[in-house]
């Protein structure tokens, strides 16, 4: 027990007192943040650019002028079209917008114009286009004599509600099944990239052992068993403190960049500009709310132990197959590459179950594949938010953790007699045969 | 009485089908140097692998100091495979102590003892050198050192000397001399037959699997020698001489006989004497053990 904690401290030290592991614990984060920096930058810039814009009311549809945007500033003229475009290069407009007379008030498609250097660019154009579409709204509203209140009477907006046939079911809101699926799909993920980052590692570290022969020294005074475990262990106290330290850096640089640029670093993001600004602003300062207070209310003391269960089941799951696969091969990664697959490609099906999971985290689908061991420990934690039944999450738990030990156990048995095999070309019926080695 | 540091009974290892122990047995004695011989794949490490407790044999008595042997012994096995290596991240000092307190040392006893060999080897300053910053012949130092630190009582050197500079041989050579003065019992495996007859007092020849010869490496002469003698002279050997004897090999002033049945050498010297001989020199050629080796693992490979 003494050789095990001593392997497993020199496996974690080792490898945490790396400058490259610090550089890259404290690096990621940075880069992450600069992204979204980066990206909100770009989705801020396309509105950087100020434009005047001389209208044109040809048919008086205009009753109050448009209101100036931040970017944006409009200026009624009088002036004929062909004068202003005559002078336009030394006018201090950037573009003129007409609007025609309306024909006939019934009209259902109304082309409006614009005159410019340059065609407007997508914000521009859509906030011209709904802008006016609210004027000419307002326009006919008064030109066809209708009440206003009788017309905001007709607007009803529909919310839809689950509600679960049985008392005691789960009751989940619109919100919390988006915030589920946000934080479903970043554990999902990340337990993703743990099983491969720290499995690859894992492998890369049995194979050095091997190609140096410290192997055979090693095991002159431990069993294979303690190094492959002493091995797995420590690295998996890394990945444990990586993604703590991730965990932690992350958000709270998120939250210093959103006070010093003062961008929504999460809405910036694939928003075209809001159509109807005013309503939508209100909604999204709604919606924010909510989801604090969702994510607030969720069981944060469940789902966290539960993540690091999953995580630990996974990670031993597949970490001990990459160590047997590292064991059987010789100095050459490329020749081990048919001995990887078959462990990468569960892990790759298990993400796009993931991200059919978060659509309908209650589908057959979702739970089948949250109680087979290969996929659940990347499943399983997507769905956690949803409030899975409690069976489920227990029957998947003791499934997962007894195919985890079964795993290590069949690893142990290819790897006492792969770390010590030299120069010979491995394929799976051998892996087999060795498994069935005497001690 | 004294129980052998090392007895070994009918042990057999299969792998598969292969069998690469098949029935060996023999004894090392407390306090002596033994050379295990064999060509490659003669089942050499997988003995060695057996005795370190690496693997376990499948059928077969292993008693360390008249013990079975159990999980509590490699701690008095240093064993220097041979392919062996180090982490080559690691620096020298964390990496020696770290070997060591696998061996059972304290921190503290670990630090001492490695501190005690670097002074005697003088590589004091390479304690916070990387491995990976010593040469290969550096590094077989660092590796003797791990294979010593814990005091074992059974020492297991596999090929110690490979990829070592003559100074340097020599150097490991005189340390291995003082744990043999020191009552060490060690194992020496290797192909160099000049370094077992120098060093060894006791062999075991394996080849296949299985003891091709063993005993003390006087015996093992004694019993493979041809008797052949040679004879040096001057003028010409009478024919009378000749023809009572066998000859084997006749140069200009010398000639190799073998000795007729029955017959003791000091008859044969009669003999040579008595028909007139003129000699200048009498000698028994004795098998080099490298002639044993190839010719007892031809024999039993054609066997």
């Amino acid at each position: 027990m003494d050789k095990l904690k001593l392997i497993i401290a020199r496996e974690y030290l080792t490898r945490v007192k790396k400058k490259s592991f610090i550089l890259a614990t404290l690096l990621t984060p940075f880069a992450f943040v600069l992204f979204f920096v980066v990206i909100g930058f770009i989705f801020e810039y396309q509105g950087d650019e100020v434009k005047r814009i001389a209208v044109i009311d040809k048919g008086g549809i205009l009753k109050t002028p448009l209101k100036d945007e931040d970017n944006l500033f409009f200026t009624k003229v009088n002036e004929d079209i062909e004068a202003l475009k005559a002078n336009f290069e030394a006018s201090t407009y950037d573009g003129i917008l007409l609007i025609p007379e309306l024909a006939d008030i019934k009209l259902n498609n109304f082309t409006i114009y614009y005159y410019a250097n340059n065609p407007p660019s997508l914000s521009v154009e859509t906030i011209l286009k709904s802008r006016i579409e609210q004027k000419i709204r307002d326009f006919k509203i008064e030109a066809l004599a209708i009440e206003r209140s009788a017309l905001e009477a007709l607007e009803t907006k529909i919310s839809l509600d689950p509600e679960p046939i049985k008392d005691g079911g789960t009751n989940v809101s619109k919100v919390a099944n988006l915030i589920g699926a946000a934080i479903g799909g970043i554990m999902g993920f990340v337990m993703y990239l743990a099983v491969f980052i720290y499995g690859m590692m894992v492998m890369r570290s049995v194979m050095e052992e091997k190609t140096t022969r410290i192997v055979e020294v090693m095991i002159s005074s431990v069993k294979p068993f303690q190094l492959m475990m002493g091995k797995i262990i420590g690295v998996g106290g890394v990945g444990l403190t990586q993604v703590a330290v991730w965990a932690i850096l992350i958000p709270s640089m998120m939250f210093v960049v959103n006070l010093v640029f003062g961008f929504e670093t999460s809405t910036g993001f694939g928003n075209a500009p809001s159509v109807n600004a005013e309503v939508s602003m209100e909604d999204t300062e709604a919606m924010i709310g909510l989801a604090i207070q969702e994510i607030g209310q969720m069981n944060w003391w469940v789902i966290l132990p539960l993540f690091v269960v999953y995580f630990l089941g996974g990670y031993f799951l597949y970490a001990s197959l990459f160590a047997a696969v590292g064991s059987a091969m010789g100095d050459d990664l490329g020749e081990g590459q048919s001995l990887t697959l078959p462990i990468t490609i569960p892990v790759i099906l298990a993400l796009y179950i993931m991200m059919a999971a978060l659509e309908s985290p209650d589908s057959p689908l979702a739970v089948g594949s949250s109680l087979f061991p290969l996929f659940s420990p990347i499943v399983m934690p997507a769905r956690l938010a949803f409030g899975p039944p409690f069976w489920e999450i227990g029957l998947s738990i003791v499934i997962l953790l007894g195919t985890a030990v079964f795993f290590v156990w069949l690893s142990g048995r290819i790897y006492r007699v792969g770390i010590l095999m030299y120069g010979k070309k491995v394929n799976f019926k051998t892996l087999g045969k060795w498994l069935f080695y005497k001690d | 009485m004294e129980y052998p540091i090392l007895k070994l009974n009918q042990v057999v290892k299969q792998y598969g089908n292969h069998t690469a122990v098949d029935g060996v047995s023999f004894e090392v004695a407390k306090g002596s140097v033994f050379g295990l011989l064999g060509p490659n794949g003669a089942g050499k490490t997988s003995l060695i692998r057996i005795i370190t407790t690496i693997t376990k044999a499948d059928s077969g008595v292993i008693e360390l100091e008249g013990q079975a042997l159990n999980s509590a012994h490699p701690e008095q096995i240093g064993y220097m495979p041979e392919e062996r290596g180090l982490y080559k991240k690691m620096k020298v000092g964390a990496h020696l102590i770290y070997l060591a307190r696998l061996k059972g040392l304290s921190k503290q006893a670990a630090k001492e003892a490695i501190g005690q060999w670097m002074e005697k080897f003088e590589i004091t300053d390479w304690w916070n050198k990387k491995v990976e910053e010593l040469s290969k012949g550096m590094q077989q130092k660092v590796q003797f050192i791990a294979t010593v630190v814990h005091q074992p009582k059974l020492l297991i050197l596999d090929e110690p000397f490979s990829g070592l500079d003559p100074i340097n041989t020599n150097l490991i050579k005189e340390e291995i001399r003082h744990l043999h003065e020191k009552g060490t019992s060690i194992i020496f495996s290797t192909h160099r037959m000049e370094q077992v007859e120098e060093i060894c007092e006791n062999i075991l020849l394996i080849n296949q699997g299985k003891v091709l010869l063993t005993g003390s490496v006087k015996e093992v002469k004694n019993q493979f020698k041809l008797n052949h003698f040679e004879i040096g002279f001057e003028g010409e050997v009478p024919v009378e001489f000749i023809n009572q004897v066998e000859v084997v090999e006749k140069q200009n002033k010398k000639l190799v006989v073998k000795l007729p049945d029955e017959m003791s050498p000091s008859a044969l010297l009669k003999r040579a004497v008595q028909t007139g001989v003129d000699i200048r020199s009498w000698n028994e050629m004795l098998p080099s053990l490298n002639e044993i080796f190839i010719r007892q693992v031809a024999a039993s490979n054609h066997g």
